[in-house]
């Protein structure tokens, strides 16, 4: 694709402009920033993956890889704030998702150690653990703030802060991870993946392309489940002090 | 009531506050193993907070609190819950029915509650066994107050602390709750201590009496205080005068 071409797609960002004007909508202004923003992120990866392909040097991906993780914290931890230390965990599960795949996936040679693997993969999984942690932690929140009462009858009644948090830990992990198991059991009848068409349409054997949709799609589980079972169990314990008590 | 020998609870120079304001100031006081102690004062007083202290779901900032003759620091938290039982005035019940909720302090220890014991524990509430199985979300504010009473009773706690009880109760469910609190210190020799704001409740079913006022252990003795009382600060809030 040229950028002639490129340009041309901008019609239709012209089109939700021209409906939000006409009906009074205001969404013209987020709309321009968000196309704009867009390009230039897209724009600015594709460079920057360009040259780290071209570079061969692990050191890059590294960097790439953290610097994902860096993006995803600080967009997820704004949703933790009340859980002390929540920058630390969320650290800490990003990067043991990334390590325990991409161990499996380099070790048994399901993928060739390149960038051009690692790095598009990392950003799936990273990103869909980002996505898992903010419904999480949104979830687990709420939760612990609606069943106050619960807890504090468990606690006073002897039981430890997991007995007494283990509702509202089970049902944030359950709630979180709903979305990413139903969508997938619709994939390819609904909606064909984003990956799966991109490489159809790079001309790439549709076969060939389902089978690497597939290994996103059980990597997408794995991060999903990990993400918000890591994420509770390392976040209920700052909800209590050392002598059991509930700090609200 | 037991002679008033043995101490169930000794509270020396206890602070406790937040950052912006103290809560209780330097309280200083007994309580008597096997009596009904009632503790009545204004609200914000700090009755509350004293509560969640002796049951250890707060620390006090300084001073001691010894119960049955072990400072409190030195008790296992899991411990000190099961032996220091609270009733809270909101009785918060789990879903499902009763038999579940009776059941909790057991399956916090992994330990199953019989149904024989179940019932057992509902007939000392004044319930029969017909609400066992019943979904304790539908029972009336009076009953599931008696539940949460029995629920914590099952932990055979030698105190009992109950946080204003029948405060959202009617007449008459106050006056069976009254009579199982009384049956339940005679029966088990469980020392108790209860929130009030029913003055008649206090001089009624409490041997002894602890008036707070601002954080502060204002008096404390025999309910017959109520009636007579030391200090102007006491007279002026039995009068109905809220310091």
């Amino acid at each position: 694709m040229s950028y002639l071409t490129l340009s041309i797609t901008l019609i239709f960002v012209l089109i939700p402009f021209i409906l939000s004007k006409q009906f009074k909508l205001g969404l013209e202004k987020d709309t321009v920033i968000a196309t704009v923003r867009s390009v230039i992120q897209l724009l600015a990866v594709g460079y920057i993956l360009q040259f780290v392909f071209d570079s061969e040097s692990y050191l890059f991906i590294i960097l790439m890889i953290l610097l994902m993780i860096g993006a995803a914290v600080q967009n997820a931890r704004k949703k933790g704030v009340s859980i002390s230390g929540i920058t630390w965990k969320l650290i800490v599960t990003y990067s043991f998702i990334e390590i325990l795949t991409q161990s499996i996936l380099i070790g048994l040679k399901i993928i060739p150690p390149t960038a051009q693997y690692i790095i598009p993969i990392s950003g799936m999984l990273i990103g869909n653990s980002m996505v898992l942690s903010i419904l999480f932690l949104n979830r687990f929140t709420s939760e612990v703030e609606n069943r106050s009462d619960e807890t504090e009858l468990i606690l006073t009644l002897g039981g430890t802060p997991k007995q007494s948090i283990h509702h509202s830990l089970m049902s944030s992990i359950r709630a979180s991870t709903i979305p990413t198991i139903e969508s997938q059991k619709t994939i390819g009848l609904v909606q064909l993946p984003g990956m799966m068409s991109g490489q159809i349409i790079a001309g790439a054997d549709p076969v060939q392309a389902v089978m690497f949709q597939l290994l996103i799609i059980f990597l997408l589980l794995t991060t999903a489940v990990i993400t918000s079972v890591m994420l509770g169990f390392l976040s209920y314990p700052s909800l209590f002090n050392e002598r059991m008590q509930f700090l609200k | 009531m037991a002679e008033r020998i043995s101490v169930a609870i000794k509270l020396k120079n206890v602070k406790y506050g937040t950052k912006n304001m103290e809560i209780l100031k330097e309280i200083t006081g007994e309580i008597y193993k096997g009596g009904i102690t009632t503790l009545v004062g204004p609200s914000g007083s700090g009755k509350s907070t004293l509560f969640s202290l002796l049951n250890g779901m707060k620390t006090p900032q300084t001073g001691t609190i010894i119960i049955n003759d072990k400072d409190i620091g030195q008790y296992d938290p899991i411990q000190l819950r099961r032996e220091v039982g609270i009733v809270l005035q909101k009785a918060t019940m789990l879903s499902g029915d009763v038999y579940k909720n009776l059941s909790l302090p057991y399956t916090l220890q992994g330990k199953r509650l019989s149904e024989e014991k179940a019932i057992e524990m509902l007939k000392l509430i004044g319930l029969n066994e017909s609400f066992l199985h019943r979904k304790a979300n539908d029972l009336s504010g009076g009953q599931q107050q008696r539940i949460s009473i029995a629920r914590t009773l099952l932990n055979e706690p030698p105190i009992l602390l109950l946080d204003e009880i029948t405060s959202s109760l009617d007449q008459a469910s106050q006056h069976e709750i009254e009579q199982l609190i009384s049956n339940v210190n005679k029966q088990f020799s469980t020392t108790i201590l209860w929130i009030t704001h029913n003055l008649r409740q206090a001089l009624t079913i409490g041997h002894d009496t602890w008036v707070m006022i601002d954080g502060k252990l204002v008096e404390s003795g025999s309910s017959d205080l109520l009636q007579n009382p030391r200090t102007d600060e006491v007279r002026r809030f039995l009068k109905g005068g809220e310091k």
